[in-house]
């Protein structure tokens, strides 16, 4: 610790701190641009320029150390003048276009300006125009505006992980841009945003259509990935104009994904669903509230009166409130139903009741950042988790290791220490070889089960970097949920932790993959999960919030199966033509931007909302739709009020975090051989094609990360199939539906395995997620 | 333009033959690299060649003047990686010492850096040459094939147990990397920019490493120094400006060139060896220390003996040694519009004083050169470079600055002549007349 005085206040700080971190704790506010707390010191907009004592000039608070009895004057006449200079000449070359700039009102400039600037111009000489740059679908550019504090490009380099924006040419001619011919393509793109201090780079999506001051904000939460994002969502005449992110360390700091901060454009949709729709003699009709409900609780009363209780099944969005979740099960189970289930893409149930607890992962966020060594198993983690993937970019930049098992190798713009890349099939296999290893190093028993394995060297190149470190951690990704031997790499993780002492978990896949299990949305003794229920008909279903054909691991057979059920009753803010084709009522239900509710994230934090616009049209609140209903149906215990009380009685209270939350599984055969005949299929989920919202956010669909997806294939399976990349191709699944692809070379990928998306239109009639396909030339 | 004239000749020994004399058995006919041979074989500890240099009181040459040998010893021992690097990017307009340097004596600058990767204990070393003299590059990369063809350097150099080696490295042509740490950028490929300071090179240089970097006449003295001993160098010159220097003599004189007198010779003195002031004319001014340094009027000037003590206290700077000399045909607006045009384009464009001051500087002394200038552009002017000065990260804001502040400050009232009759108090006939480029009266 150092002892300094600032304007005369002196106080205590840690050594290596910088003059403008230690004014900050004083709460003295030191003018600034090009600093920014996340980024690298740059110290070249010099508006932080302070008195030093014995310093023969002023000098940048932000590149500052502070040394014992230093006395900084922050407001003296040598600083002022030397702030008040730097305003001045920031604003020679700055458009002052003000009434028409969108960053006008909450400006860092026109803010300093008003503090440090002159009230006129003493430059007279013709003002600099810089040509603006093509960033892509999301970022808009008015580069004359550019006061090059290069926050932007630091971001994409540090935080981002891959420098996309950079400056070219000297002094006044000096240029921030992309690489030529290139956009910024990163998934953090808007945080550029937020970070440019002036309205050089604003808001494609929202710019020119509101004034800031004109909006309203509203504290929110991300009802996207399991992170659960702090959100500031911003509206006019209740309309959602904007999302920003709200600083929370804890979770997403200071930043957002663009699906985050982009999706909001799908409320908006032309395919919202606004009125309560029910199908007659095959037609379509607008009908009252009273009607629908009327329908749909004498459809669901009729099918269970006919067929027995257990002929209705209930497939629920795990991007669906708490609440939502919560009524949804009750409603079900009320009717005599155990068929319930949020694990809409998964495939291997075989962990259910022999669970511990509510599986989530394992630590705090904050804590992922605190690991020494981290292996990712089964994840597309910068596409899939963006903000995680970003918390181990810095962790890796200051020493963690991290390793990689998975089928494809994506570039995480992450230092690796290890990987392993390996077809699906393989993956429990490696594993285990995995936990082989960490047991022999650490001298511990190792499992029966695995005792058996050959330890390759990849294998062995993990274990020795998971068993360098003091703190490990292993984070099962979406595409480990998925995997059909989900329970097994679950099993092995566990054992993997514990010969480590360390921590394993999931990777939320959805805002609410914990509180789906909270909300007990999960089937019941005797009940059939999400994949059962699909394979085994029901006569009646009630989905809530998701489109079954996108959202569940196979999505052609949900189709075909909710195509052949008698009556499939929908509660989505959305309407779709295959929803039109299989459903016989469509409840018009409140997006998160219109319903009180409740997301428990990835660590089991539970982060209520408020609605931040009024529901549009006829559309209510999915938890007051299925209240009614209940009502109408006659169950018990429907009587709340309001959102509180549905949370109440789920959570028992109001804790900040979930109860039950526990990794550990019982009983669990390892099921680690498994040969596949055929071609694996790798299905990652495009992080724009994930859930019903994102998928009709139009700015999001043009990015390249919404490209179509294509039959990504190794060298060597181009080569033995024939195929050049670019060529088209007809895939198969072994039935009889076959998609036309774009073959797509992706050297990181396995032999013997094709990556083809799912979650997509163009995907659909492939069907499961994991299965064999076959690759011919069209 | 090679050495017209020299009194003491020692760094410029080998450029009698011109093109004829660089090479490896040249230099070792002249009793090259037998300082490093001696050091070697004799296993001089580190800090005797640091004691040595420093005694010397070479200053370096480059502009800033800074005790080479402090520089040095400010290496922290330890390190297990360090470098050495050499700067010839010489960008200071009115500067071509380094140049010929190079061109007609290569090695010693090579035989500089090594004993200075000794002194140091850098393994390897790079020579940063500016990209407008490609020709004295390919040189350079010659010189440096000789060199470990001779065991000069490489493994274990002359059976010692030091190794070192040495690559030369050439830039674009931005002034801006003749900036020790924009240089080290350069180097390290990317975008030539400045870093903050401290850290300084020698804790944080090249690839984050422990650097010393020097000018490329302070490399090339450093064997002479050890030849001599750094006592009988440093009374070449002067107490605290020990040795010779090279001044690159520019602008109206007979004889242009580059002159290697000792620190302290009068500059009336280096004036009449470079043949005089051409034609005969007067001497108005002069640019003691290359483009950025403040311009002193003639009889200042004329007061001043060549070394950094006595042009600072004359209130310029020694620089980098180019005398920029000019006389009564010159227009010292338009002197400084084209000084201003210069630090306009080679701003790098980090810091915002900089980067939008000196455009502001160019486009006031353009207006009044064209005859729009307005009575409040001097103060203006004055204010603009006031608040670049002692702003930025590094010194182009001052090197712009200077100029514009001296050249107001010692000729005034032309500028003011300029501003009220919207034309030169030198006659453009005048002008043409002293250019160099008009025979006077061929108009």
């Amino acid at each position: 610790m150092v002892e300094i005085e600032i304007d005369g206040r002196s106080l205590q700080v840690d050594d290596g701190s910088t003059v403008i971190e230690a004014a900050h704790k004083l709460g003295t506010y030191i003018p600034h641009f090009c600093y920014h707390k996340k980024l690298s010191i740059a110290a070249n907009c010099r508006m932080c320029l302070v008195q030093v004592e014995k310093a023969p000039k002023p000098m940048p608070a932000c590149a500052t150390l502070v040394t014992n009895g230093m006395k900084v004057f922050t407001h003296s006449e040598q600083a002022v003048k030397a702030q008040k200079a730097v305003m001045e000449f920031l604003l020679i070359n700055h458009p002052l276009d003000c009434p028409i700039c969108d960053q006008g009102g909450e400006c860092q400039l026109q803010d300093l300006a008003v503090g440090y600037g002159e009230s006129d111009s003493k430059y007279e000489e013709e003002k600099r125009v810089v040509p603006d740059k093509d960033l892509g679908p999301l970022v808009s550019t008015d580069m004359t505006r550019c006061i090059n504090c290069t926050r932007c490009i630091r971001f994409t380099a540090e935080i981002a992980g891959f420098m996309e924006l950079g400056q070219s040419f000297r002094g006044e001619h000096a240029e921030v841009m992309p690489f030529i011919g290139k956009t910024v393509d990163t998934e953090l793109s808007g945080n550029i945003i937020d970070l440019c201090p002036v309205g050089a780079l604003t808001s494609k999506p929202f710019r020119f259509s509101a004034r800031t001051w004109e909006l309203s904000r509203r504290k929110s939460v991300s009802p996207h990935d399991g992170l659960g994002s702090n959100l500031i969502v911003q509206t006019k005449h209740d309309r959602v104009m904007r999302v920003l992110p709200l600083e929370n360390e804890d979770i997403n700091e200071c930043w957002l994904t663009d699906k985050e901060r982009f999706s909001y454009q799908g409320l908006n949709s032309a395919e919202r669903l606004t009125r309560p729709m029910v199908k007659q003699g095959g037609a379509w009709q607008e009908v009252d509230w009273n009607v629908a409900l009327d329908y749909a609780s004498h459809a669901l009363r009729d099918v269970a009166k006919t067929h027995g209780s257990e002929a209705i099944g209930g497939l629920l969005s795990p991007h669906a409130t708490l609440e939502e979740m919560y009524l949804a099960q009750k409603l079900l189970r009320g009717l005599g139903s155990e068929n319930i289930d949020f694990r809409l893409r998964q495939s291997d149930f075989s962990a259910d009741g022999r669970r511990k607890g509510t599986p989530w992962l394992g630590m705090k966020i904050a804590d992922i950042s605190r690991l020494d060594r981290v292996l990712v198993v089964g994840s597309f983690l910068r596409k899939d988790h963006p903000l995680i993937a970003q918390r181990l970019r810095q962790s890796a930049k200051r020493g963690a290791e991290i390793s990689v098992l998975h089928s494809a190798d994506d570039d995480l713009l992450i230092k690796l220490a290890a990987r392993a890349i390996a077809a699906p099939s393989q993956l429990p296999a490696i594993l285990a070889q995995v936990v082989k290893a960490v047991c022999a190093i650490k001298g511990v028993a190792a499992d029966t089960a695995v005792a058996g394995v050959t330890v390759s060297a990849e294998a062995q190149a993990i274990a020795q970097s998971l068993a360098s470190g003091s703190n490990a951690g292993i984070l099962l990704g979406n595409f480990t949920q998925q995997h059909p031997q989900a329970a097994t790499l679950q099993a092995l993780a566990g054992q993997l932790a514990v010969a480590l002492g360390g921590k394993f978990g999931f990777l939320g896949e959805a805002a609410n993959s914990v509180g789906g299990y909270v909300a007990k949305a999960v089937p019941g003794a005797g009940g059939l999960n999400a994949a059962a229920m699909l394979k085994e008909p029901r006569q009646a279903y009630v989905v809530l919030g998701a489109e079954p054909e996108l959202d569940c691991a196979d999505g052609a057979l949900a189709l075909a199966t909710l195509t052949k059920a008698a009556a499939v009753v929908v509660l989505s803010p959305f309407k779709s033509q295959a929803m039109l084709d299989y459903a016989a009522v469509l409840l018009p239900v409140s997006p998160f931007s219109e319903t009180s509710g409740t997301f428990v994230n990835t660590e089991g934090r539970a982060q209520s909302f408020y609605a931040a616009a009024k529901p549009l049209g006829e559309t209510r609140p999915a938890w007051k739709v299925l209240r009614v209903l209940g009502n109408l149906l006659g169950v018990a215990g429907f009587e709340f009020d309001s959102s509180e009380d549905v949370r109440a009685e789920v959570l028992g209270g109001t804790p900040d975090f979930a109860s039950g939350l526990d990794n550990g599984i019982d009983g669990v055969a390892l099921n680690l051989g498994a040969s596949v005949n055929g071609f694996e299929r790798v299905a990652d989920v495009p992080l724009h094609f994930a859930d019903p919202l994102a998928r009709r956010a139009p700015a999001l669909q043009q990015t390249r990360d919404a490209a179509a997806p294509a039959a990504h294939m190794n060298a060597v399976m181009l080569a033995k199939l024939g195929l050049a990349s670019g060529d088209r191709t007809r895939v198969g699944a072994g039935g009889t539906a076959t998609v036309a692809l774009t073959a797509q070379l992706d050297a990181g990928l396995p032999d013997r395995v094709v990556r083809v998306a799912a979650a997509h239109v163009d995907t659909v009639a492939l069907g499961a997620m994991c299965s064999v396909l076959t690759v011919e030339k069209a | 333009m090679a050495l017209i004239d020299t009194i003491n000749p020692l760094l410029t020994t080998g450029w009698s033959k011109g093109d004829a004399g660089w090479s490896l058995k040249d230099y070792e006919a002249r009793g090259g690299y037998a300082q490093l041979k001696r050091i070697l074989s004799s296993k001089m500890s580190q800090d005797e060649v640091i004691a040595e240099v420093k005694k010397s009181a070479l200053r370096g040459r480059g502009g800033a003047g800074f005790p080479a040998g402090l520089k040095w010893s400010f290496m922290p021992k330890a390190a297990p990686e360090k470098y050495v690097v050499c700067n010839t990017d010489e960008g200071e307009p009115g500067t071509f010492k380094d140049r010929d340097l190079l061109r007609y004596d290569p090695h010693s600058t090579i035989e500089g850096m090594i004993i200075a990767a000794y002194a140091v204990g850098a393994k390897r070393g790079y020579n940063y040459i500016h990209g407008e003299i490609f020709d004295i590059y390919q040189r350079f990369e010659e010189a440096l094939d000789q060199a470990r063809a001779a065991g000069y350097l490489g493994e274990r150099i002359l059976g010692s147990d030091f190794s070192f080696d040495l690559f030369a490295h050439h830039g674009w042509g931005a002034y801006i990397c003749g900036e020790e740490t924009g240089l080290l950028e350069s180097i390290e490929g990317k975008k030539g920019q400045p870093r903050y300071k401290p850290p300084f090179p020698a804790n944080f240089g090249l690839y984050g490493k422990p650097t010393t970097i020097n000018n490329t006449e302070t490399f090339a003295a450093i064997p002479f120094i050890m030849g001599m001993g750094g006592e009988a160098y440093l009374n070449l010159g002067k107490p605290n400006n020990g040795g010779t220097k090279l001044f690159s003599v520019s602008g109206h004189v007979n004889r242009p060139g580059n002159y290697e007198v000792p620190m302290g010779t009068p500059f009336a003195k280096l004036l009449e060896m470079a043949g005089g002031m051409r034609g005969g004319r007067k001497l108005k001014a002069v640019i003691p220390g290359g483009s950025s340094a403040p311009v002193l009027p003639a009889e200042v000037m004329m007061d001043c003996t060549m070394d950094y003590d006595s042009i600072a206290k004359a209130g310029s700077m020694l620089g980098s040694g180019a005398v920029i000399v000019m006389d009564e045909t010159v227009c010292m607006v338009k002197a400084l519009e084209r000084l201003s045009y210069f630090y306009f384009e080679e701003s790098c464009g980090q810091c915002t004083p900089c980067r939008e001051g000196s455009g502001w500087l160019y486009r006031v002394v353009h207006r009044i050169e064209h005859g729009e200038g307005r009575p409040e552009d001097l103060d203006l002017l004055n204010r603009v470079t006031d608040n670049m000065m002692g702003k930025t990260i590094c010194a182009l804001a001052d090197a712009a600055a200077f100029p514009v502040r001296s050249f107001i400050k010692h000729f005034k009232s032309e500028f003011e002549y300029h501003i009220e009759h919207k034309k030169c108090l030198v006659s453009p006939e005048v002008q043409r007349a002293g250019s160099g480029f008009f025979k006077a009266g061929a108009a």
